[in-house]
């Protein structure tokens, strides 16, 4: 018993007891206690550095003068910056002119491939492919024509639009309305089948002579006497296997009654002279560009 | 007892518990929320904007409806990539007559925002119908009910009235002439129809059959609010206040 015991510091209790268990009062970490001062300090620093407080008229601008809007004009220039050179060449460019291979070429090509993906997908499928109703632009059947400048007026000014004077416009009756007796319409639709290859085993063949009077009295003058079409109106050559709207008898049945209208939108109020000339020049190369 | 020590108190008392925090959070709320009512600069004046069209806000009702907002939002953030793939960034301004407004925060599609003018009335037809027919990886449901589904204007004027209660600025005569208006839109070419007067009374409002079918169906009615998204302000005279 020579040894005094240690002495062992009891740590504090906050003083209350529940069946015999007490609670500790011990300190929070220190760590704990100076992030947390921390945090108060860059909350003051934070308010004066970016625009925070409410005032009678408007908010504090901030120390740092940060502005969302500033912030987003000024990286849309800075990206702007990189390709300026090249922007500025493809928007006065001849696209026909443009050499295979070089820079101008191939930025033409990248970018309109991302203006195609973002603007026009959606109607012409991400691959370009089509849809029903919406023209394939990998083939060589051209609705309003295939050359860069067809294909750059096209983009530029939409197809029947409401939003663009000089917008490509034609319409095809209704021959459904008053035109063409029920009797009539099946006739030259089975003409027109006979004129495809694609339809020509379905066509009936009984009709084929009397429809091929009624084309030629009412539907030649925009698709020609032999079918093939007329580019300068839109009217679709009936020669060749591509039916945009289906090569099935009630479709064209359809089609003939109603009239088709197809519009597409003219993109020269959305889209910048260097997109839309990159995005005819991407479109040109998919495959079917003359 | 120092300072330090005074929390002892409001932790062993849990009414003046509650009573501190509400507090504490009552200066936040009114710090942060307040003065959205009286700033001047927190819906900036924007040239173009104005109350929705009949057949507009019908069609709205119907976008609610249907909970559009689910997967698409209407909220353009200022962001170069938001802005090169939607157009310009939303204005407060620009939702200043949604009740509810349809920012929302989930993009299974894309924003809609700017979508007006983007697409033709037929692709809307086609795809709301049957959105894989134009858009094949696409995971939005068929709507194609909506095309059957015909509409008539009886309760337009109490839908503007309502709006007008929670602040939308209809003006008597619009109300007096909602029905009139909402033929106009849908049909330009019936036997009543003014279009004159309603895009006196509603500028840039667009009117024409928009599903190509006879009859006003809820169809007319998406498709007249879905092309008129975005289109009010015209961004080639519009300078942004950096201050906002």
């Amino acid at each position: 018993m020579s040894k005094k015991p240690v002495e062992k510091k009891e740590p504090e209790t906050t003083g209350h007891e529940w069946d015999g268990i007490q609670e500790f009062n011990n300190p929070l970490p220190r760590w704990w206690v100076w992030v947390f001062y921390l945090t108060i300090v860059w909350g003051i620093w934070y308010t004066i550095a970016y625009p925070a407080w409410p005032m009678i008229k408007g908010a504090t601008a901030g120390y740092l003068g940060f502005s969302t809007r500033a912030e987003v004009a000024d990286e849309i220039d800075r990206f702007k910056g990189m390709n300026s050179e090249l922007e500025a060449q493809l928007a006065s460019a001849d696209l026909t002119a443009l050499e295979q291979g070089s820079d101008l070429h191939n930025y033409a090509i990248q970018s309109g491939r991302a203006t195609f993906a973002t603007w026009c997908s959606q109607c012409h499928g991400s691959g370009a492919a089509g849809n029903v109703g919406y023209p394939n632009l990998l083939d060589n059947d051209w609705l309003w024509g295939g050359a860069l400048e067809d294909i750059q007026t096209t983009v530029a000014h939409g197809i029947r639009s409401e939003d663009d004077d000089d917008t490509r416009y034609s319409e095809m009756p209704a021959f459904g309305d008053d035109y063409l007796s029920d009797e009539e319409i099946a006739q030259v639709v089975a003409y027109a089948m006979s004129l495809s290859p694609e339809t020509k085993d379905a066509a009936d063949m009984s009709l084929v002579a009397d429809g091929a009077v009624v084309f030629a009295d009412n539907c030649s003058s925009c698709h020609m006497e032999d079918g093939t079409g007329d580019r300068s109106q839109g009217a679709p050559n009936l020669t060749d296997a591509i039916w945009l709207f289906g090569d099935d008898k009630d479709t064209i049945t359809s089609i003939v009654s109603e009239g088709p209208y197809g519009v597409m939108p003219a993109w020269s109020g959305k889209l910048t002279d260097s997109q839309i000339n990159a995005v005819s020049a991407y479109v040109h190369q998919l495959g079917g560009g003359e | 007892m120092g300072i330090l020590d005074k929390h002892v108190v409001l932790e062993k008392n849990a009414t003046l518990l509650l009573v501190g925090s509400l507090l504490v959070v009552t200066v936040g709320g009114i710090v942060e929320i307040a003065p959205l009512f009286y700033l001047e600069n927190t819906i900036e004046d924007v040239e173009g904007m104005r109350p929705y069209s009949p057949l507009e806000l019908e069609g709205r009702n119907i976008y609610v409806r249907e909970g559009c907002y689910v997967c698409h939002s209407q909220m353009i953030r200022p962001m170069r990539d938001e802005v090169e793939r939607y157009g310009h960034y939303s204005l407060a301004a620009e939702s200043q007559y949604d009740h509810p407004f349809q920012w929302g925060s989930k993009r299974t599609g894309p924003d809609l925002a700017r979508v007006g003018g983007r697409y033709s009335d037929e692709w809307h037809v086609d795809h709301l119908a049957d959105p894989q027919s134009v858009v094949p990886e696409s995971v939005m449901p068929k709507y194609a009910f909506l095309l059957d589904k015909l509409i008539e204007p009886k309760y337009i004027q109490d839908v503007m009235k309502t709006n007008r209660i929670v602040g939308v600025p209809y003006t008597d005569e619009q109300i007096a002439n909602a029905e009139a208006d909402w033929l106009s839109q849908a049909d330009p070419d019936g036997d009543n129809s003014d279009v004159d007067a309603l895009q006196a009374r509603y500028p840039k409002a667009q009117a024409r059959n928009f599903d190509g079918k006879p009859g006003v169906s809820e169809m007319d009615a998406l498709i007249a609010y879905m092309q008129m998204l975005g289109t009010l302000v015209d961004f080639s005279t519009f300078t942004p206040d950096a201050s906002r």
